[in-house]
C-alpha cells in the first residue's frame, strides 16, 4: 500500500493548476504531481507514490550507500572459504 | 530499473546477512512495521538467511488490514446505492465486509471503479457531475497528502459531487501501544521509509527517549532491510537507543514540507480504532470541519453501521507482535486469502498473508 517507485522525470508542464510530471519508469510512463517536489527537475529520479511525487532520490547519498554495500559484498566475496559465492543461489 | 534492481543484489545481501550473524550475541527481536517491508521479508527468505541472529516479528503496518471491518461495510452500502460511484483503490475490492465485497456488489451491478490515483476520482466527479463520487481514501501518512491534494483539487474546481470515506491511520501511536502492551517483546523496530518521507524522523525520537528503543527507518528492498536490520543490531549490542535513517535517498529528516502543509491544512488527528487491535489513542487523520462538505461519513449519515469480528481469529496478538500467523489455529485451514477470518490475512501484505503466500505453513506443519 505504502509503495512507491523510483522513476525518471523527462518532462514538467503545468496541468489544472499544478505542477505535473512525465515519469519513466524502465519502459513504461506515466503522469505524476509534482507539487510536493518543487525543488524537482528533469533528469531527477522522483519516489512516486499513488500519482504523487513524494521525494526527489538523493543521487550522491544512494551513491555512496550503494558503493559502501557493494564494497561489503565485494570483501565477503574475497573472504568466503573456497572462493567467489555464486551470484545467484 | 535504477535504483531498485541494484538494492536486490544476492551477494551482498548474503556478505549483510553473515555480518548480522556474526554481530549477534542473542536473538534480537525486531519488528517492521509497514507491510511492503513484511512482503519483501518474506518473498526473499530474509528471516531465514538471518538464522537465530535475529527473529523478525510482524507489525500492523497494512492499511488494508487495519480498516475495521465497519468501515468496509459502510463502503459496500454507499456503493448500493444507485446514485453513487464508488472510488477505491484495488487492494479493498476483495476485503469482505459482515456479509458480502465490494466485488460483488460491482458484480451485482454496483458503481464501483478501481483507480490507481485520487486525482482520476477527482476528474471521474468533474466528468460525471450527475453521479456522487465517493473515494475510499485509506493509508498511512505516506498516502495522507494524496488525499489532502484531492480534497484541495476538488474545491478548487467547485466540485458538488465529491468526498472522501476516510480511514487514515497514524504508525507512531501505533508503535507507542505495542510499546506500552506489557507482553511485548520487541526491542527494536525498522520505521517505514515512505511514511518517513512525508513526516520525518522527529516523531520517532519521543518514542526512543521514552522506551529506549532502536529505531532505524528503513527501505523496502532486500539490501535496505538487511542494512537496517544490520544497524538495529549494532545499536542493540552497543545497548544505544538512537533513531538513524538507512533509506537515505528517499528520508531527511525534517521529511517532506509541502506534503506535511497540504496534510494540516484537510485533516485533523483523533482516535481511531484498528481493525483487530482496537481503538489507539490519537491514531487517525479525519477530515478538518472547514471540509465537512467532503466527508462522506457526514453525508451519507454512515454511523450506525457497525460490526463484529470472527472469535476465532487472533490477529491482534499477531498485529502486536506477540505471536507469529502460523501459531493461530485457524491459519491456513479455517483462515485463508480467499477466506479470510481477520486483518492479517485480508491483503496481500499482510502478515498472515504473506506467510501464506510463501507456504510457510507447509514449512511449519
Amino acid at each position: 500500500m505504502c509503495l512507491a517507485i523510483p522513476g525518471k522525470v523527462s518532462l514538467i508542464e503545468e496541468k489544472d493548476g499544478t505542477h505535473t510530471g512525465r515519469i519513466q519508469f524502465g519502459g513504461v510512463s506515466r503522469r505524476a504531481c509534482l507539487d510536493f517536489v518543487p525543488e524537482a527537475k528533469v533528469g531527477d529520479y522522483v519516489m512516486v507514490h499513488v500519482g504523487f511525487a513524494i521525494s526527489v532520490v538523493d543521487r550522491e547519498e544512494a551513491e555512496r550507500t550503494y558503493a559502501l554495500l557493494e564494497s561489503m559484498g565485494v570483501l565477503a566475496e574475497e573472504l568466503a572459504p573456497g572462493g567467489a559465492v555464486p551470484a545467484d543461489s | 530499473m535504477k535504483y531498485l534492481d541494484e538494492y536486490r543484489d544476492a551477494r551482498i545481501a548474503r556478505a549483510l546477512a553473515a555480518g548480522i550473524r556474526r554481530l549477534s550475541t542473542r536473538p534480537w527481536v525486531i519488528m517492521e512495521i509497514c507491510g511492503g517491508q513484511t512482503h519483501t521479508l518474506m518473498r526473499y527468505g530474509i528471516d531465514e538467511l538471518l538464522g537465530d541472529s535475529v527473529q523478525i516479528v510482524h507489525g500492523p503496518g497494512c492499511p488494508v488490514c487495519v480498516t475495521p471491518l465497519e468501515t468496509i461495510d459502510r463502503a459496500i452500502s454507499l456503493a448500493r446505492r444507485p446514485d453513487v460511484t464508488l472510488v477505491s483503490y484495488g487492494d479493498m475490492l476483495r476485503v469482505p465486509g459482515s456479509d458480502t465485497d465490494l466485488f460483488h456488489v460491482k458484480a451485482e451491478g454496483g458503481d464501483v471503479r478501481i483507480v490507481y490515483s485520487p486525482t482520476d476520482a477527482v476528474q471521474l466527479a468533474r466528468s460525471q457531475p450527475d453521479r456522487k463520487v465517493v473515494f475510499f481514501a485509506i493509508g498511512f501518512e505516506t498516502t495522507a497528502p494524496a488525499h489532502a491534494m484531492a480534497v484541495l483539487q476538488a474545491e478548487r474546481l467547485g466540485l458538488k459531487n465529491f468526498s472522501l470515506l476516510v480511514s487514515h491511520v497514524l504508525v507512531p501511536p501505533a508503535i507507542r501501544t505495542l510499546l506500552s502492551s506489557p507482553k511485548n517483546r520487541v526491542q527494536g523496530f525498522i520505521a517505514p521509509g515512505h511514511v518517513c518521507t512525508v513526516v520525518g524522523c522527529r516523531e520517532y525520537e519521543d518514542l526512543v527517549r521514552e522506551f529506549r528503543v532502536p529505531i532505524v527507518v528503513g527501505g523496502f528492498e532486500p539490501i535496505d532491510l538487511l542494512e537496517a536490520i544490520r544497524m538495529l543490531v549494532i545499536q542493540l549490542e552497543e545497548r544505544r537507543a538512537e533513531v538513524e535513517n538507512q533509506y537515505v535517498r528517499s528520508v531527511q529528516y525534517e521529511g517532506n514540507r509541502p506534503a506535511q502543509e497540504a496534510i494540516a491544512r484537510v485533516f485533523e488527528v483523533a482516535d481511531r480504532k484498528w481493525r483487530g487491535i482496537g481503538p489507539i489513542p490519537e491514531s487517525g487523520l479525519f477530515l478538518k470541519e472547514k471540509y465537512a462538505a467532503y466527508d462522506a461519513e457526514r453525508l451519507f449519515e454512515l454511523a450506525d453501521i457497525c460490526a463484529q469480528e470472527p472469535a476465532e481469529c487472533i490477529s491482534a496478538e499477531v498485529l502486536l507482535g506477540h505471536k507469529k500467523p502460523t501459531d493461530c489455529t485457524a491459519f491456513g485451514s479455517r483462515c485463508t486469502p480467499d477466506k479470510p477470518l481477520g486483518a492479517p490475512m485480508v491483503s496481500s501484505e499482510g502478515a498472515c498473508a504473506a506467510y501464506y503466500q510463501y507456504r510457510r505453513h507447509l514449512v511449519t506443519l
